[in-house]
This record gives structure tokens, C-alpha cells and sequence, in this order.
């Protein structure tokens, strides 16, 4: 006999104005399972979750929770009847402590007044159930990242959610964080709680899946047990057709050297080096690939070189053999150096701005003579990127804040683009793009490549990494403690320089 | 909640919700008539006199706003160029041009300070604008000794003689197309004019949205972010100086204690208009709209001789309404 499920949804629709996101959508989730829900971006998970946390009121169809059929009014009440949802973007408040945040709402008072010890106490025992060795009353400010996800999983727990919704809860986490955080959730399903789990990556899907469910644009294609579905199966349900899951990449001759860099040092607020004494060299037609866990400081390293960091940084740059001087995001551009950030929506794009103007404003000065913008120059520009980019918009004028992860991700690779970059800096040119947009990501960096770029590449997802990379560096504590060549490079070797031993230098 | 709010499709841009708001007004107008006097061409001129000059601060506080920041000072800074002009051009005599140019200079300086309190030292723009609020408001009573820059001066008996005003007061404070037009609204059309030529034809225009719309992402684009913010402070502060210049013709004389709280009004038309006050998002021609709708707005109230009280209160319920109307539904998610 099956056990009744704890959530059922059934012939889910939601429209945003006059567009369709959701169809037909259905979500079952039992208890003790861990339920991956995928599609691309844009497929409709997110909104399906939103339904099933009470975010949205406005939509069609039928959701049973715990047995009965409710419709929520809000997230407050989706806490209460314990459902709770872990965002990508965490909800914590900066600026209170641990314990603030965990009894945030939930406040345990006497007369009104908040029983501070008596938290504290508590907190203690919450953070060591989810395995988190911090000071309750430290602010959350100061966590890493990894940390304020597993004090998110807590404050679910003391609302004693038994559905947990984890939306990419790995995008930003070092590998051993990710280890941490599959524990937990082996835990909790053991506990006989739902959890409902969404990501884009393939190894997490292996690891974690009981059983899976697909979107694509907005409807349900279909609920399969892990092990009933295999891989390729999965990937042709997301996309509607077979694609081969990590490219391969094809041989470019190696030509000068485009970029050079010696005993590269980078400070930061506190005066602390987080990266000390990097040397490297990336010639034209090379990706030279950079790995690390959190806290490696591989993004620093490439802000840094970007002139992102000022004149915290120290060492000398050679960019096409002319030794150089970057103290400004502007000189770095004056060097044809261009990078695209790991972090798109707070340190790339202006969401608010159109394609066109996310585009074109980095080769603006170019642009426009005189300061006079030229329209028509301007859209062609851009106009010639998207075509390249195979970017899929309503219109140039679309704000970038409608596009999905992949299409906005190509926006800012555009903008570089027009730039004619000489080195090319990509720090996690695929986070939070969906499988289709990554193929085309891989095709496109090759054949940059190809037209005599040179790549310097920071992914946390190793197949990536290694299926792209000419040679790759590792990075430990902002040394490089490992230099690998294509052929001698895998993930146990990455991983062991990653974590501190010295590799083959 | 969201279908109470929820818009049709002719409404989705902020030009569209605007332009229905400032027709609404028109409608109101046109049914509290107070007898007749909406219908009459002087009542829609002296509207837009009347809003013309918070309307010339408007168009360099929509600059600040898009660029994520907010000019508090602009009612100061449009005392203190009013002194200025008043001195140079009264008591100095210099010629009218002169003092005109080095009027909006004042301004303008004033604007630059501003913009490098908050880019340079990185003190947040309230509390900066906040500090040449009241500097510049010091400023006005200082150069001025306290007392209205006029053509009545003090003899030495105690007595007053009065001295010839310059006649670009007079100027300015004319009107032209058979005197259906003042000057003062025309320089109001030129200031929105030429704020709207920088920010949609000029790349300066691309750098204010992109420094509003995400500071980091504009940096690491190569934005010059820091320029760019003096020079949205110092645009605000050269029309203040404009206007300035226009209260001081239509008064006659130099008052210290011109445009305080102008400023909030001013904010008030941006706001309406539709540009947000987060930055990045919004543009002068909304501006223009807000503006107008404002200016509409205090003439039917006065016209209908609703009390100083009930229309204070009443401006308040308009400016929540307008605001409401101007809201976008949530973001896509």
C-alpha cells in the first residue's frame, strides 16, 4: 500500500497576463522521498512552487495538502500547516543574529517580550541538528554562504515543515558544503519529510532522486522513478530532444601568448591577501581553466585582474607582452579584457534596462562619437550579438528582468562581445542556465577560441571544467597549489589540490 | 489584492498610466468648472506658470532619482541662486547674461558638491543633500545679510530709496503668443527639453540609468560611476539655479526663505509622473506629465476656493492615488 501523499497538485494554471506559465501542471510528494523537479529555466518550476508555497492566489486547478484541499492566502499560512520553501535567494535578515533569524515570527515571548535566553538555548540545538558549529548570537552577516543555507534548513525545521522546498540550494556552495547539505537531506528524509528539490545538476539528480518530475513550458511531461529514467531519457524530456550532455572540446592551435601574469597578488577590505603570488599564462586560442573551492578566492583573482579591486592588487600583468597597469575596471577594458561576473543579477546586468542597453553599454564610448548616442548603430550592434548569441527575446527593447537565466546570461556575454575582448574572463559562465543554453555557451567559448580569444575559466561544475579546458589551475586558500594539462586532469586530482595537498606543480 | 490591481493591457507603460491620470484631472477640472473659470484660457495658463517653476527643479530631480539618488537641496540651492541673480543683477547691475550664467554657476556648484559628498566620501544621498539643504539655505541668508535682495535700499538715516529694477525681471516674467504664453513656461519646456535630449540621445543619459538600474553591474561595465553621479547632482542643482533665477523675476526680488519644501513637491511630480524612486527606471517626459497634473490639480482646487486645509489634505489622497495607479503589477517571477 502507498502511503497518501503529503502534498498533491493537480492540472496547475497560471497566467502573467496574457502569457501562459503554467498549463497543465502536477506535483505529487510523499513522505520520505526526495522529489527533484526538472526543466529548464523557464519551464515553470519556480511558479509551480510559488503556488505551493502561497506566494500566488491567482491560479486554476486543485492543491491537497495533507489531505485536504486548501487554497492558501499566504506564505505565513504555508509555514504554519508546514510547508516551507528555501529560496535561491536566501531570506535571512543582515544584521540580526542567528537566533534572531531563526525564531523570526516565532518569537518565543513572555508578556510581549522576547525571551532572549531562552532562544539562545534553543538555537543551540537547532544548529546542531542541521550541523552548524556557529554562535547563535554572532550576526548572520558574517556567514558564509553555506552556513546561512543550513540556518535556512533550521528555521524550517523549527516550523516543523514536513514539505521542504530547496530551490538550487547548491548554485553558490563549495563542494564540501554540497556533501554537508546531502547528509541533511538524507536525514530529513528519513524523518519521513517531503522534500522537493530542483536543480540543474545532473551529479545531484544521481545522487539525490527518488523520484523525478519534468516541466517544459508550463506543463507536465512526466513522474518517474529515479531509477526508472535514465539520464539521457531525463535530458530529452527537459529539452524535447537528445543532447549530448558535456561537450567535447575541439582542438585549437595554441597561438601567442595573450596574457601573463606574475606573482598576482590581491588584498582585500581587511588587508588580508586573498590572493597571494598567482603566476599564470593563457595564450590566444587557450581556455586555461581555474578551480577551487569556496573561499579559494578564484573570483577575486579574476575581479582583481579586472581592476575590480583598485590598487589592492600587486604583481605584474602582461596583456599581448606589454606589461600593463589595471586599476580601474576601465583600464582593464582599455586592455581588452573583458569579464563576465559569477554573479549575473547583482553584478552584471541592469534588470531594469532593455536588451539594447544592457548590451551596448560597455562599448558605448565606441558607440557613440562625441557622447551622441547613434540608435541605429546601437541596434544593429546588438542586433548582430543576439543573432550570434541565438538570444531568445520578445524584443530588443524587452527588460532584461523577463528574460530567462540562459537568454540573460547571453545578454551580458553580448555586451563583452562588442567589446572585442583580446581575454576573456568568465566566472561561472553557466550558473543557473538551463541545459539547452549551456550547449550553446560550450559551442560559443569554442569558437571564440577558435577566432583567436583567450579564455580564462572559473566553473565550480568539474565535467564542465574539464571538458572545456586546455590546462587548469587550483587554487587553495588564493594559492595555486596544482597546474594540470587536459590530459592528466580529473576530478580526484582537481578536488585533492582544491582541499590543500599539493598536486603536480 | 492583486485583482483589485490588476491592469489592462493599455495601461502596461508608466507614459500610458500617466497621460490617463493627467486626463482624469482634465475630467475633474472640467466638472468642478468653479463657474466657468476652467473654461477660460488664463486659468490653464496660469496653471502651468504657477507649476512651471517646481517643475524646472523636477526635470533636474528626475536625473538624480534615475540615478538611484535624490537631491533634498534642490529648494535650498534654488534660494540661494535666486539671491545671487538678485545681487548681481540689482545691486551689482551687471549685465543680464552675466548674471544669468553666473547665477546658474552658483547652482551648479552647489550641485557638484553634492554629487561629490556622495560619490567620493560615499555619504548616502539623503544625508548629503540633506547637509546642503541647510548649507545652502545659510549660504542664501548670509551673502543676502538676512534680508530680501530688493530695489529698496537702506539709506544711511534709516530711510529707503528705491533704484530702477533690471529689466530682465520684467522679461522673464512675461508672456508672449498674445499673452497666452508666460516665458517662465517656455524655459520650464526648454529645461525638460534639454534634460530629455541628455538622457535619451546622449550616453550620459545610458551611463544615469545604468548606475540607477545596478551601481556594481554599471562599474564592472566600465561606467564612470562617480562622474556620473556628480553630474546628475550638478544638472539638478544648474535647474534649481534656473529656477531660481524665474522665482526671483516673478517676485520682483531675492527671498532667502524662496522654495523651502519646493523640493518635496518637486519629488512629488516625479513620482506621479512614474519614474521610480529606486532609480534606474522612469524619464523626464513622465516628469513633464507629473508636473502638469500637479500644477492642474492646485488650480482646480484654488479656483473652487477649496480651504488651504482640505486642499493640503486632499493633495496628500491624490499623490497615494496617483501612485497607486502608477504601481506595475509584480515582477514577471
Amino acid at each position: 500500500m502507498t502511503p497518501l501523499p503529503l502534498v498533491r497538485m493537480k492540472d496547475i494554471r497560471k497566467q502573467f497576463g496574457p502569457t501562459a506559465v503554467l498549463t497543465d501542471a502536477c506535483l505529487d510528494i510523499f513522505p520520505g522521498e526526495v522529489h527533484i523537479l526538472a526543466g529548464e529555466n523557464g519551464a515553470g518550476k519556480s511558479t509551480l512552487i510559488k503556488i505551493l508555497a502561497g506566494v500566488y492566489q491567482d491560479w486554476e486547478g486543485e492543491v491537497e495538502y495533507f489531505g485536504n484541499a486548501r487554497r492558501l492566502r499566504s506564505t505565513e499560512e504555508a509555514r504554519r500547516i508546514g510547508v516551507s520553501v528555501i529560496h535561491q535567494e536566501l531570506s535571512l535578515v543582515p544584521g540580526m543574529t542567528l537566533a534572531e533569524n531563526l525564531f523570526l515570527g516565532r518569537n518565543r515571548t513572555r508578556f510581549g517580550l522576547v525571551r532572549r535566553r531562552e532562544q539562545r538555548q534553543a538555537a543551540l540545538g537547532w544548529l546542531a541538528k542541521v550541523g552548524l558549529a556557529a554562535d547563535p548570537d554572532s550576526p548572520v552577516d558574517h556567514l558564509p554562504l553555506a552556513a546561512q543555507q543550513l540556518l535556512e534548513i533550521a528555521k524550517a525545521l523549527l516550523g516543523d515543515a514536513r514539505v521542504i522546498v530547496m530551490d538550487e540550494p547548491t548554485s553558490a556552495l563549495s563542494a564540501s558544503d554540497v556533501n554537508r547539505l546531502f547528509g541533511l537531506i538524507d536525514q530529513l528524509k528519513k524523518e519521513g519529510r517531503g522534500i522537493v528539490y530542483i536543480t540543474h545538476k545532473m551529479e545531484e539528480i544521481e545522487r539525490l532522486a527518488d523520484r523525478i518530475t519534468v516541466l517544459r513550458d508550463g506543463a507536465w511531461i512526466g513522474t518517474k522513478m529515479a531509477a526508472e529514467l535514465p539520464v539521457r531519457e531525463l535530458i530529452r524530456w527537459m529539452v524535447g530532444r537528445e543532447v549530448n550532455q558535456v561537450t567535447t572540446r575541439e582542438h585549437v592551435p595554441v597561438g601567442e601568448e595573450r596574457l601573463r601574469l606574475e606573482r598576482f597578488s590581491v588584498r582585500g577590505r581587511g588587508g588580508q591577501e586573498i590572493i597571494r603570488n598567482v603566476s599564470l599564462t593563457v595564450s590566444k586560442g587557450e581556455i586555461v581553466g581555474l578551480a577551487g573551492l569556496q573561499g579559494s578566492g578564484v573570483t577575486e583573482l579574476l575581479e582583481g585582474l579586472f581592476g575590480s579591486f583598485g590598487d589592492a592588487t600587486s604583481g605584474k600583468i602582461w596583456v599581448n607582452k606589454q606589461l600593463v597597469n589595471i586599476r580601474s575596471t576601465r583600464n582593464a577594458m582599455r586592455n581588452r579584457l573583458a569579464l563576465v561576473t559569477a554573479d549575473r543579477k547583482s553584478k552584471g546586468l541592469n534588470l531594469e534596462g532593455s536588451i539594447i542597453h544592457n548590451v551596448i553599454i560597455a562599448a558605448l564610448p565606441s558607440l557613440s562619437p562625441w557622447g551622441w548616442r547613434r540608435r541605429s548603430t546601437e541596434r544593429e550592434a546588438t542586433d548582430r550579438q543576439v543573432r550570434a548569441l541565438r538570444l531568445k527575446a520578445p524584443s530588443l527593447h524587452s527588460a532584461a528582468w523577463q528574460l530567462s537565466g540562459g537568454n540573460q546570461q547571453k545578454v551580458v556575454l553580448a555586451r563583452w562581445l562588442l567589446t572585442t575582448p583580446h581575454v576573456l574572463l568568465l566566472d561561472e559562465p553557466t550558473r543557473g542556465v538551463d541545459v539547452g543554453a549551456k550547449e550553446e555557451i560550450y559551442r560559443l567559448i569554442q569558437q571564440w577560441t577558435q577566432e583567436g580569444m583567450a579564455i580564462l575559466l572559473n566553473s565550480t561544475d568539474l565535467p564542465e571544467l574539464l571538458a572545456l579546458s586546455d590546462r587548469i589551475l587550483v587554487l587553495h586558500r588564493g594559492e595555486v597549489t596544482a597546474s594540470l594539462q587536459r590530459a592528466e586532469a580529473n576530478p580526484e586530482k582537481i578536488l585533492a589540490a582544491a582541499m590543500g595537498r599539493l598536486g603536480t606543480q | 489584492m492583486t485583482a483589485i490591481l490588476k491592469k489592462p493591457a493599455f495601461l502596461a507603460s508608466a507614459e500610458a498610466r500617466a497621460v490617463l491620470a493627467l486626463f482624469l484631472v482634465f475630467l475633474l477640472g472640467l466638472i468642478f468648472n468653479g463657474d466657468g473659470a476652467f473654461l477660460q484660457a488664463g486659468t490653464h495658463r496660469d496653471a502651468l506658470r504657477q507649476a512651471s517653476v517646481t517643475g524646472i527643479l523636477a526635470c533636474g530631480m528626475t536625473v538624480v532619482i534615475l540615478a538611484g539618488g535624490i537631491d533634498l537641496a534642490a529648494g535650498s540651492i534654488l534660494a540661494f541662486s535666486a539671491i545671487s541673480f538678485s545681487i548681481f543683477a540689482i545691486w551689482w547691475a551687471w549685465l543680464p547674461f552675466l548674471a544669468i550664467v553666473a547665477a546658474i554657476g552658483c547652482g551648479l556648484a552647489c550641485g557638484v558638491v553634492s554629487g561629490s559628498l556622495t560619490s567620493g566620501l560615499r555619504i548616502q544621498p539623503f544625508i548629503a543633500t540633506l547637509a546642503m539643504m541647510v548649507f545652502a539655505r545659510g549660504l542664501a541668508k548670509s551673502i543676502s545679510g538676512g534680508v530680501k535682495v530688493s530695489t529698496s535700499l537702506p539709506n544711511a538715516d534709516g530711510t529707503y530709496h528705491s533704484i530702477q529694477l533690471p529689466a530682465i525681471f520684467r522679461q522673464i516674467d512675461s508672456r508672449f503668443a498674445g499673452d497666452n504664453i508666460s516665458v517662465v513656461t517656455l524655459i520650464f519646456l526648454m529645461c525638460a527639453a534639454l534634460c530629455w535630449v541628455l538622457l535619451s540621445r546622449h550616453r550620459f543619459g545610458q551611463y544615469v540609468y545604468a548606475v540607477g538600474g545596478n551601481e556594481e553591474a554599471a562599474r564592472l561595465s566600465g561606467v564612470p560611476v562617480g562622474m556620473t553621479k556628480i553630474a546628475a547632482y550638478a544638472i539638478s542643482g544648474a535647474m534649481a539655479a534656473i529656477a531660481g533665477i524665474c522665482q526671483a523675476a516673478q517676485e520682483q526680488q531675492g527671498d532667502p526663505e524662496a522654495g523651502s519644501g519646493y523640493e518635496l513637491t518637486a519629488i512629488a511630480m516625479v513620482v506621479i509622473g512614474g519614474t521610480s524612486l529606486t532609480g534606474g527606471r522612469g524619464g523626464v517626459g513622465l516628469t513633464l506629465l507629473g508636473t502638469v497634473i500637479i500644477g492642474y490639480l492646485e488650480k482646480i482646487l484654488s479656483i473652487n476656493a477649496v480651504p488651504e486645509a482640505n486642499r493640503l489634505m486632499l493633495t496628500g489622497v491624490i499623490i497615494v492615488l496617483a501612485v497607486l495607479t502608477q504601481r506595475r503589477g509584480g515582477r514577471g517571477a
